[in-house]
Order: C-alpha cells, then structure tokens, then sequence
C-alpha cells in the first residue's frame, strides 16, 4: 500500500482567521454602539446612518454573516482537509470563496448603513447581494464535495455530516426565503406577504440559527473538542441519532416566533410541538460534548481552551432548554417582544458560538504558528472577562424582560391599564445599561484575545503548507465483519446531501405548503384594501429607517394587549404587506392600530424630536425626513412591481400613481398647517405620516367580514 | 401569482406531505434499528478519526 504524500493548506485558514478576529470585534463594536444607543439615544449622533435602526441590522448581520460566518470557514477548511486526508480540493475555489465572502460584508456594511434593506430580520441584504451570497455558496460546496470526493479517508467522519446538512440547508433556506421582485438596483419587494411572509421569513429565521449558528458549530466541537482534550467523542450513536432528529426536527420550530399572531393555530402548534421535541437532539449534542470529557476534567482547569468550549457547550444546552420552553405558548405570552428574548439570543449567541470560536482560535493559531500560545494568563483573564460580561448581559435582561411584560398587563383595580408605555421603559434603563457594561466586559476579552493571537503570532513561524501522508482509498471496499446501516451513507457522501436534503425540506413544505394551499387559512377581509401611492412610499421609509426593529405591528390577543392598542391583529389585515413588519421586539409601543390615533402634526413633531410629544422617550430623532425630498421617481415601478405580485390596483394605476400621490401629499400638507406647521408636501415626513396614519385602520369590529 | 392556484389543481396533493412524513419517520426508525446492531469496533475506530492524524 503506496502511502501518498500532501500538504494541508493552511494559508486559507489563516486569511478565515483573520477574518473571523476582525468581524467579531467589528460585530461586538457595533452591538454595543446598538445597547448604548436605547438609553443614550443622542449617541445616534443624529445621522441617519448610524441610527438604532440600522446600526441593529449591522450588527446581527456582522456578527451571524462575518464573525459566525468567517468562523465556521475558518474550522471547516481546518478540520474538512484532515478528516478527508487530503488537501482542499481547489486552491483557487478556497480564495475565490474567501475574497468573494469578504466583499460580500463589504457591500453589506455599506448598503445596511444607507438603508437599504429588504425588512426581513437577518434577510436584510437586497437581491444583488443575495445573488453573490449564492455565488459563493456555491464556490463553497464544490469545494467543500470536491474535497469529501478526493479524501482518503474512506468514513465521514460526524462533523463532516453536519457541514454537509449545514451547506445543503442554508442553500435551500437562502433561496426560499430571499425570494422577491426587484423595483430597482438595490430595492425588492419579497414574493410572499403578510402571514405566508411571516412563516417564511421564520422559517428562515429560526433555521439560520440552527443550520448557521448551531450545525456547523456542532461539527466543529466534534472536531475540535476530541482534539483539544485528546480523547474521542463520548458515544458515536449519539451522535448518529441526534444528528438525523436534530435536521429533521429544527425545520419546524419555526412558528414558535410567531405565537399568538395572527399565523393559523395549526402552524402554532406545530411549532410549540416540534420545539419542545428538540430538546432531545439538542441535549445529545451538549451530552456528547461534556460526556467526551471525562476522566479529563483535570485538563480543563489548566486549558484555556477546554475552559472555553465548556462553558459553550454548557451555554448551547442552556439556551437550548430555554429555548423550547420559550415556545409553550403560556411562556411566549410573557417573553414575546420582551428583552427575555435578547437575553436569550445572547446566552447562546455570547456563549455557544462566541466561546467555541474563541476556543477554536485559541487552539489553532498557536498550531499553525508552531509555537505555544503567548499567555494562558491572558487567555484565563479573557475566560473570566467573557463569562461574567455573559451574566451581566443576560441576568439584568431576564428581570428587564419579565418585569415589563407584567408592567404591560397590570390592571388598576378598577380596570384600567396601570402603566403607561413609556414607564415600562423608563423603569428598566438601570437594567439597559448594566447589559451594555456586559457586553463591554466581553468585547474587552475580545481585545486582549487579540493581543494574545498577535503576540503569539509574532513568537512562532507560519507553517503556510503542512506535510501529511496517508494511503488512498481502496476502489474495492472488503466487509470486515457485520457493516451497519449507516456505514453505507457514511461512504457515499453525495447520498449523504441528497437525503439530508430530503430530510430538511419536508418540514418546510409540510408547514408552509398548506398555507399557500388552503384559502381559508388566510381569510380575506373585504375592507382591507391596498395601499395608496403615497403610503406606499412611507411605508418603504418605515422599512429603511428600520422601524421595525423598536417597534411591532401585531396586537396579540390579550386583554391587556386589546387595552392598550385597540383590536387584535387578524391574519387578513397583512395580505398586501410585503414584506410583512410584525416585529419582533417591544422597545416602542406596538402600532398595528397607529391609524387616527393621533393627528398629523402630532407624527411631524414626534418623528423630529420624540421627546417634544413624549418626554423621557428613548427614541431615536429623524430630522433628515423633514428635509429629504420623497424620491417620486420609483412610484410607478412600485405600483407594477406589486401589481406583479397580485396586489389588486386597477390596471393602468401605475401611471396616475404619482397624481394620486401627490393630490394626497398636499392634503397632509394642508391639514400640517393648520397646526402652524409649513412643509412642501414632497418631503419624506408627508409619505411617511400617510403610512402611519393608515396602519390598521381597514378594519372596524363590526365590518369584518370573511370571503 | 398566488401558490394556491397552481396547487389546488393537483388532485389529492396532501398526499405529497403525508409520504414525505411517513419516508422521514420510517427512515429515522430504521436507522436506530441498525445502530443498535451495529460492529462496536468499527465505531470505536470512526470516533478515532480525528485523534489519528499526526497533527
């Protein structure tokens, strides 16, 4: 047996390294910019690039897409080419895919920053940035089955499953939910609307947590772990059996976003169900991982590294128990649109992927370099900097979040609402602002993790190509004794796509499908008519400035809810909505009955400066509305862009749009200066107060009727 | 445009979610009757691929 001689690329993993220490501070920067700006909201410095609403999207996109991203790249092309024994299939792919990821954040930061968004949380990027993320992907792919093709290593390895279901789902998830028509270059209107947007959307959503934020992880504490405590992973069938339930399973938790919405029953509970059955698949992975671990728990209290990676794992099963129970309906009435919710994220978010690319990057650098790390002073100072930033990050938003949904439904004893929006808010600043001091502790465990990775690249000498050797794979494969099932799919790793593939979409249709399929899951509402030109364009404004991200447009059920914002929100009030804006997060009051509520100049006065109409308000300003011109020029291709779409305009409308636009514009303008308040009618503010003054008000309890 | 239009045309389409549920659960359950079958050497020596490598 002829033992072949190559070289690991380790060059490419080196420029994904860098990548990854680069966007994590970037993300953490921008996350803080974000906690600070809710309680300090002049931090915004009044320019509408850096606003909460669209510094929130940086960071989320920064943090899943660049840090996240550029991490799962980093241990894949690290751990793929040894698991394989082989180098990468294509040098020239592998640079292809890390430039061409690079610019891709490039263009995302830069769009993101001047508001252009799609509206749809971590889906924000507009459709030619979509087309270059599944360019890359794709790069990716061959790559990554090249590779798997040219191994000689003849068994996949479990970690290469889970990159192979992570590269197959986020593909299908991606395409699926990026869906749209395009207005002009960088602006589209998703295909979907209203509910059927909402169940993409977090069908998505919840899909790029599991198959972005915990698959691909999974893969690489099944690589890494192993070789940082130098013993194989604990049991091999579990990882088997949790693998295959958890892809199966994690399709359909997504519904749990959207409990006690408008989404039909049916699709609910599916969701609640489905998420408290994941508890089982994800607590094999957490089990698998601190199970591999003993009899070398000694080595934990010395290895910066396996410090790291228990503490992640512990924080995946954390946020992993918390996570299916948030998704029993009874709970989700309480945490939804909560900080319990950013509490949550962030525990698995700071915990889970932070720690296992901090313990990744701790591990590789110093094997890359030849060397030792620098300091396992530092790397224990950044250990306990991180654990305890986690714990003043998450702990003040638990009380934060549970204290204001009880604020939120407090009845005086004579029936009234005890608490005014805005002292539920006012009352947990203390707690905004020891979360920001969290997050600050963590992103200074960063910084010196930087320092440390530097001082240690300095002391050692990059090893660009290193030496293996290993046999290649027999053409004929002799049976030792009694195969098992999974040996054959193990081999075969094209049929290991194919059925990952399979396994992961019939969640999706069987959820999603019915809801395009049966009329009466969506009832339509006779009343509820499409937007008008001019509300139309505000409503594109709300989506830019990222309104979204502070305030909801969904009135749940409640007494309290119904109280306080008027009729709950029904299913066919949304099916001209594209993209759909529910929300997702209560740091504003709810606006889905915004419509009349108050007058015109009331919205005028408040978008210029909130706290002129409500004093004490965290809300950003929006000053350049006032001056900015409405860009009139897009109205027609809009109207034919959603007529494409089903919206009902009569035929021919694109073309007295901008009549009707403006013959409304000047009557807001009109009704403006009765209360002293002069603006030519083609500024921003007039759109953006016709679509406020719309919101909600198709329906009226005693009209709503059912076709 | 609306999905509905095209699905509702194909008869008895719930067939299509019905199969696909009963070829995952089937699938799943054959799996974890095989794993308990299985050759505990050859797993063994599978959860030892990444620690047999010189790096």
């Amino acid at each position: 047996m002829q033992v072949e001689k190559f070289y690991y690329d380790n060059k490419i993993v080196k420029a994904f390294g860098y990548a990854t220490v680069i966007f994590a501070v970037v993300g953490m920067l921008a996350g803080l910019w974000a906690a600070i700006q809710i309680y300090a909201p002049s931090t915004s410095l009044n320019l509408a690039a850096t606003t909460f609403g669209r510094i929130r999207p940086l960071h989320t996109n920064a943090i899943i897409f660049a840090f996240v991203g550029n991490c799962i790249f980093t241990g894949v092309y690290y751990s793929l080419q040894r698991l394989c024994k082989t180098r990468m299939y294509s040098d020239t792919l592998s640079w292809i895919h890390f430039w061409g990821w690079q610019l891709i954040i490039a263009a995302a930061a830069i769009t993101l920053l001047m508001g252009y968004t799609t509206g749809k949380e971590y889906a924000e990027l507009e459709w030619p940035i979509d087309i270059a993320i599944t360019l890359v992907w794709v790069v990716f792919g061959i790559n990554m089955f090249g590779t798997i093709l040219k191994r000689r290593e003849k068994h996949l390895y479990v970690a290469i499953w889970f990159y192979i279901a992570t590269w197959v789902t986020v593909a299908m998830l991606h395409i699926v939910n990026s869906l749209a028509i395009p207005v002009t270059f960088m602006k589209s209107y998703t295909w979907y609307a209203g509910v059927q947007d909402a169940l993409v959307q977090w069908w998505y959503g919840h899909n790029a947590v599991a198959f972005f934020l915990t698959t691909p992880i999974l893969g690489l504490m099944y690589y890494f772990l192993p070789k940082a405590a130098n013993r194989p992973v604990y049991s091999y069938r579990l990882s088997i059996i949790h693998f295959w339930s958890l892809i199966f399973i994690y399709i359909w938790a997504g519904p749990h976003h959207l409990l006690y919405t408008a989404l039909p029953d049916w699709a609910q509970s599916l969701g609640t169900v489905f998420s408290i059955m994941l508890i089982f698949p994800s607590w094999g992975g957490m089990l698998n991982g601190l199970f591999t671990l003993r009899g070398v728990w000694d080595k934990v209290r010395e290895e910066p590294v396996l410090k790291f990676m228990v503490v992640a794992i512990t924080c995946y099963g954390m946020a992993t128990l918390e996570g299916p129970l948030l998704s029993l309906k009874n709970i989700s009435a309480i945490a939804h649109y909560t900080d319990w919710i950013v509490a949550h994220v962030h525990v698995g978010g700071l915990g889970w992927n932070g720690f296992m690319a901090f313990a990744m990057l701790y591990y590789l650098v110093p094997k890359m370099w030849g060397t030792q790390l620098y300091s396992k002073k530092l790397a224990n100072n950044h250990f306990w900097l991180g654990t305890i930033g986690i714990i003043l990050y998450a702990v003040p938003l638990y009380w934060a979040g549970f204290s204001q949904s009880l604020m939120w439904k407090t009845f005086t004893p004579e029936g009234q609402l005890k608490f005014q929006f805005l002292e539920t808010v006012t009352n947990i600043i203390p707690m905004y602002v020891s979360r920001s001091v969290g997050g600050g502790l963590y992103l200074v465990g960063a910084i010196i993790m930087v320092y440390n990775l530097a001082k240690t690249i300095k002391s050692g000498s990059f090893i660009a190509n290193e030496a293996a050797e290993a046999a290649p794979l027999h053409k004929e494969v002799k049976a030792h004794g009694p195969r098992h099932w999974h040996t054959w799919i193990e081999r075969r790793p094209m049929a290991m796509l194919v059925v990952s593939l399979i396994v992961v979409a019939i969640g999706g249709i069987l959820e999603m499908m019915p809801t395009f399929l049966v009329k009466s899951n969506v009832p339509t509402i006779a009343s509820v008519k499409p937007y008008t030109p001019l509300e139309l364009q505000g409503r594109d404004i709300y989506v830019r400035e990222g309104c979204y991200t502070c305030h909801s447009q969904m009135i749940r059920p409640f007494r309290d809810e119904v109280a306080r914002y008027g009729e709950y929100s029904k299913a066919g009030e949304f099916v001209y909505d594209h993209p759909f804006q529910w929300g997702s997060k209560r740091t504003g009051p709810d606006l889905a009955r915004l419509g009349g509520k108050y007058p015109d100049s009331w919205h005028f006065n408040h978008m210029f400066d909130p706290t002129s109409m409500s004093p004490g308000s965290v809300m950003p300003a929006y000053p350049w509305l006032l001056d900015n011109n409405l860009d009139t020029a897009s109205t027609r291709k809009k109207i034919t862009v959603m007529q494409k779409l089903g919206v009902p305009y009569p035929a021919g409308f694109e073309h007295k749009a901008n009549e009707d636009l403006m013959q409304q514009a000047n009557s807001i303008a009109e009704s403006l200066k009765k209360d002293k308040i002069e603006t030519p009618a083609h500024k921003e503010i007039v759109a953006l107060i016709a679509y406020l003054q719309r919101i909600g008000k198709d329906i009226k309890l005693s009209e709503t009727a059912s076709n | 445009m609306k999905f509905i239009n095209y699905l509702e045309k194909i008869s008895g389409v719930d067939i299509y979610a019905l199969s696909s549920f009963a070829i995952f659960f089937l699938f799943f359950l054959g799996v974890l009757v095989w794993l308990f079958k299985a050759d505990k050497n050859k797993i063994n020596e599978i959860s030892r691929i990444p620690l047999d490598n010189q790096d």
